[in-house]
């Protein structure tokens, strides 16, 4: 059976960039692209919430 | 399930005004995740604030809110309570506003007893007008006004609340973003003065001035200095330096402020004897 991915939707214009979601991702999910948070491995995510838990910016919403 | 956290919002505000990695925005998620898990009423809840970064938190909120004058949040607040009793008050800002020019405030709210919940956001600073020490910055930090060190002892916020009178007394970090809205309920479940201290950052006046490399130090320094107050009593003295409690630290059962005063108002009208 093929795995139901998660959305991870990264809001641009409220990122600032504190890197908070990228270093306490256990999967190392997710990257800088410049200044701003963005998917790197989205097959990785186990649905954890923990960068949507941390980001101080509202700036990062994960559906499972 | 993403939270929707936009229900709590006032359209139209973000993103706010706080630094990259700066720990307010994640105490004031906590604080709606706990809005939301209680089912509070935006008209039926008061949140009330004084000066500083943190003390900018309510105006994000959409429910009924108060930003006030430096330190004088409990001032305002208790004016809330004592017309509204009705009203859920949550107050909330930093270490300098209620601490330094609020401390007296803070802990007559304390002795009073009043059923208010005061949220304080620790940075160790006064992130606001650029770093000066305010008196929970430890001894030995730098801050702009202590460039080579602060000489005084800070304040331990919690042990203050209890030695004041605060009848629920509990103390989070931002790492431990989990467990901020769970704090942040049994203090709005409790009667009486409830004070959550939240240990968080200010990267930008805090962190540089002290060799913090980036936010993720900063919140690491958080993880590795916690101990729940479970675990801390199976820990001798010396495994217990330099570590701060968190948790429920202080729960107890008194008389109520406002409940107290309407038994004043009956004797004064004669009705009660
Ligand atoms: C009467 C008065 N005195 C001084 C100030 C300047 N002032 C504004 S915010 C602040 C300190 C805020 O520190 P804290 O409460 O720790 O909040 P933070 O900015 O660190 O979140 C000071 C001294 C003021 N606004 N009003
Ligand atoms: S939900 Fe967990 S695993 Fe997925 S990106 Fe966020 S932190 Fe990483
Ligand atoms: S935690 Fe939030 S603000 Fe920080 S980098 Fe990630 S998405 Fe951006
Ligand atoms: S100055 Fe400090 S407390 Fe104020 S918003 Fe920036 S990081 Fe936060
Ligand atoms: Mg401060």
């Amino acid at each position: 059976m093929e795995k139901k991915l998660p959305t991870i939707e990264i809001i641009e214009k409220y990122c600032k960039g504190c890197h908070i979601c990228v270093e306490f991702c256990p999967k190392q999910v997710l990257e800088m692209k410049g200044f701003v948070a963005a998917v790197k491995d989205l097959e990785a995510c186990i649905k954890c919430m923990q960068c949507e838990l941390r980001c101080p910016d509202f700036a990062i919403k994960v559906t499972a | 399930m993403s939270f929707d956290y936009d229900k709590w919002l006032r359209p139209g505000k973000l993103p706010h005004i706080w630094c990259p990695g700066c720990g307010h925005g994640i105490v004031m998620k906590g604080l709606i995740r706990a809005l939301e898990t209680l089912q509070l009423k935006k008209e039926n809840t008061a949140i009330v604030s004084g000066i500083g970064c943190a003390s900018r938190l309510p105006g994000y909120i959409d429910c009924c809110t108060l930003h006030t004058a430096h330190g004088r949040a409990a001032a305002f607040a208790t004016g809330v309570k004592m017309a509204k009793p009705e009203m859920n008050v949550i107050l909330c800002g930093g270490d300098g506003d209620g601490t330094a020019i609020g401390g007296n405030h803070f802990i007559h709210a304390c002795r009073r007893n009043i059923d208010m919940t005061y949220i304080i956001m620790n940075n160790m600073i006064y992130g606001m007008t650029g770093g000066q020490f305010s008196p929970c910055t430890p001894t030995g930090a730098k801050a702009s006004t202590t460039p080579y060190g602060n000489p005084d002892p800070g304040f331990d916020i919690a042990k203050l609340a209890i030695g004041a009178g605060a009848s629920f007394v509990a103390r989070g970090t931002a790492f431990h973003a989990n467990q901020i809205d769970k704090l942040i309920v049994e203090a709005i479940q409790h009667k009486g003065f409830s004070v959550v201290e939240i240990l968080d950052d200010c990267p930008t006046t805090y962190g540089r001035r002290n060799k913090y490399k980036s936010v993720i130090e900063m919140m690491n320094r958080l993880k590795d200095v916690a101990v729940p107050v479970k675990a801390a009593e199976k820990m001798d003295p010396e495994q217990l330096k330099g570590k701060i409690l968190t948790g429920v630290l202080h729960k107890q059962d008194k008389p109520e402020y406002c409940q107290e005063y309407a038994k004043v108002i009956e004797r004064a009208q004669g009705t009660a004897r």
